[in-house]
């Protein structure tokens, strides 16, 4: 049998998803990130490397996450079957270690004596802290205020892991803002400094080596549901904030054009309002962190602050190759409002017993609209990419609780 | 016509002089101060205007450029509007070269070639990118050299001898030498090390060098001039700006730069 391959070609070697990606950073920066990238390039077919990078992934992070059936669910939108695969299930809680871990040992592999990272909800943050704890290395994370404030769980965590959690308060003091003081940061300490970019955004060659880190969780399951239905899922759904977890899904199952992928971005109080994070659907293209995307800005190019209730979708742009995914039509991008989001996040926590992340409840509920229209011997898949405790204190305000 | 800034390096050199170029950000404290603020400039023997673009998300800047970006932004500073600024200030002087510096997004958003000729029919003479390496911009340079604006590359302390072929193979203008690994507003590293630097420089290129990041006193100009053609005096400036708020020809601005700039003294 011959595979076509025609979605794994990006990028070329500059970076470049079609027009999109590159290195858009300042010159201080070039010789890291491409010594950065020779590093990668070497070490990614490394025998010793993978190995440690399975052997931490099985015994430290509790991979391969299981593939779950939510029955409940299936019979709720009486539709297509909905399998959940169990991101949320890692040790740390969310997609966002499979990434820390690959990206930690490569700094480590490169002598690097300091690791920064930017984080959102903390997850990354958590994750990038954990794994510093492990290897030993000193961690620095940036974070915006109002992220700290939404995120609380999480900034003690990092504390407790033994990172200096940093608080960033420029402009909107949420993700944009703390990965603008980690690129300050990386230009001042280029020498020691690692920077452990948490998406797949960033100047080449981060959104490719973010995706091949988290292209396991597709890997994993084609192998699963081949196991259990003996078939390929017909859709494919996942939240986006810069899209790290849905092209992990998705990677495996690019060239599989039978199987519908759709990237779910947080439609805030919605894609006809300024309070949204929703980039492609309601952005325009542009530059910012190091990369040529979908940006949210004003017609003079500057960047609009970005909102959603979940603060890891919270971000005013999108990984490169997601804005190449949508102009070759591969990926379908939809956004979910607030409200959507916090009823599929109650929805889960009744009928399946999972405390979702705010994150995958997007794409729950864009599940709860796709489902219904499909037939009952078609198949679902989404990415429940991390779980809900951080967000309890949160959900709580906006549902009137006091806790 | 030749380009102004090659003019003034060009003028200069015959009378053994060394530039003094500064940076203030458009639109801080308004769009009507900054044309008060060039012409003192002018006055007070300034060779080279930057202009900064504001940004909402200047990576590569300290706190004082940030909150200046931040100040110009929220009283409505616009590339078109920071265009016409140059217009009016052209017409009452065709000689003092105009450098625009800021981010890639703004300038990829005007459209490129929009902003190409918007900017050279304004009377701009060169573009600083500072997010926008020599891998990404054969684009705009291309069009940028059609309409007579240099595109200056900027070298940094991380800069090996490899690296620095790349970025001369197109550089126009001057060099722009970045002094520290870091973002504007911090401290300048040590003579000797400039030293080394530009003398290493000077051997790979006959491009007029400027120096620039973590210049604040006379004593750093007169040092900077001492190895380099230009030393640029940016976040001092946008700093005094800020504290000074009033910019009377014979003021507390005026002078600060004249003392600058009396380091021209051969
Ligand atoms: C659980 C979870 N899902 C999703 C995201 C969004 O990131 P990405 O789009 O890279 O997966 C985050 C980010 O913090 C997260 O914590």
């Amino acid at each position: 049998m011959t595979i076509s391959d025609t979605y794994h070609h990006q990028p070329d070697e500059n970076g470049h998803f079609g027009e999109f990606g590159g290195r858009y950073i300042p010159e201080t920066l070039m010789p890291l990130v491409l010594d950065l990238n020779k590093h990668y390039r070497k070490l990614k077919d490394d025998k010793e490397f993978n190995r440690l990078i399975s052997y931490y992934s099985q015994h430290y992070i509790g991979r391969p996450s299981p593939l779950y059936f939510a029955e409940r669910l299936t019979n709720h939108f009486d539709g297509a079957k909905l399998y959940f695969k169990r991101d949320e299930l890692n040790h740390t809680g969310a997609h966002k270690i499979n990434n820390a871990l690959g990206q930690v040992l490569l700094a480590k592999h490169m002598g690097k004596t300091r690791i920064i990272a930017e984080t959102g909800a903390g997850q990354h943050g958590v994750a990038t802290a954990t794994i510093c704890a492990l290897l030993d290395l000193p961690c620095f994370i940036y974070m915006g205020e109002s992220d700290m404030e939404r995120q609380s769980p999480n900034v003690f965590r990092m504390k407790l892991l033994g990172a200096e959690v940093i608080p960033v308060s420029h402009g909107s003091k949420t993700l944009k803002d703390a990965m603008n003081e980690a690129m300050r940061d990386w230009v001042t300490n280029v020498e020691n400094t690692y920077y452990v970019i948490g998406t797949v955004a960033g100047p080449h060659p981060f959104p490719e080596m973010v995706r091949d880190f988290q292209k396991i969780i597709g890997i994993e399951v084609k192998e699963q549901i081949l196991a259990a239905e003996n078939k390929l899922p017909d859709a494919m759904v996942a939240a986006i904030g810069g899209g790290s977890n849905a092209i992990g899904l998705f990677y495996d199952f690019l060239n599989d054009t039978s199987v519908k992928l759709y990237g779910v971005e947080a439609g805030g109080k919605g894609i006809n309002t300024d309070e949204h994070a929703a980039s492609l659907s309601g952005g325009e293209p542009g530059v910012l962190h190091g990369s040529h995307s979908y940006l949210l800005q004003d017609d003079d190019g500057q960047i609009a602050d970005a909102y959603s209730i979940s603060a890891g979708l919270d971000y005013p742009g999108i990984g490169p190759e997601h804005a190449y995914l949508q102009s070759i039509g591969r990926v379908n991008y939809v956004a979910i409002s607030d409200e959507e989001a916090l009823s599929a996040f109650q929805l889960c926590c009744r009928l399946e017993g999972i405390i979702p992340a705010l994150e995958p409840s997007h794409a729950l509920a864009y599940v709860s609209q796709l489902a219904p229209s499909m037939k009952q011997d078609e198949i679902i898949v989404m990415n429940m990419c991390g779980r809900g405790d951080k967000d309890i204190f949160n959900v709580a305000k906006h549902l009137g609780f006091e806790i | 016509m030749t380009n102004r800034i090659d003019n003034t390096f060009s003028v200069l050199k015959e009378k053994n002089r060394k530039a003094l170029i500064t940076f203030v950000t458009v639109g801080d404290p308004s769009i009507e101060d900054t044309h008060k603020i060039m012409n003192l400039l002018v006055d007070a023997g300034v060779d080279i205007i930057e202009l900064g673009i504001p940004f909402s998300d200047p990576i590569a800047d300290g706190t004082t450029i940030q909150s200046a970006s931040q100040r110009a932004l929220a009283n409505g500073t616009t590339l078109k509007s920071i265009l016409s600024l140059v217009t009016r200030f052209r017409k009452n002087n065709k000689h003092t070269p105009i450098v625009l510096m800021g981010y890639y997004n703004p300038v990829f958003r005007h459209g490129i070639e929009s902003f190409c000729s918007d900017a050279t029919n304004a009377g701009v003479d060169g573009l600083i990118i500072v997010d926008l390496p020599p891998e990404e911009d054969s684009l705009l340079r291309t069009i940028a050299n059609k309409d007579d604006l240099h595109l200056v590359r900027l070298v940094t302390p991380t800069t090996d001898e490899e690296r620095l072929s790349i970025i001369l193979d197109g550089a126009t203008g001057f060099l722009y030498y970045v002094s520290i690994n870091g973002i504007t507003g911090m401290q300048v590293i040590d003579e000797k090390t400039i030293e080394e630097r530009i003398n290493f420089l000077r051997q790979k290129t006959d491009l007029p060098i400027a120096v620039g990041f973590g210049i604040k006193s006379s004593e750093d100009v007169r040092m900077i001039q001492k190895y380099a053609d230009a030393a640029v005096v940016g976040s001092a400036l946008v700093k005094k700006i800020e504290e000074i708020g009033e910019f009377h020809k014979e003021g507390e601005l005026f002078n600060f730069v004249r003392d600058l700039s009396e380091t021209h003294v051969p």
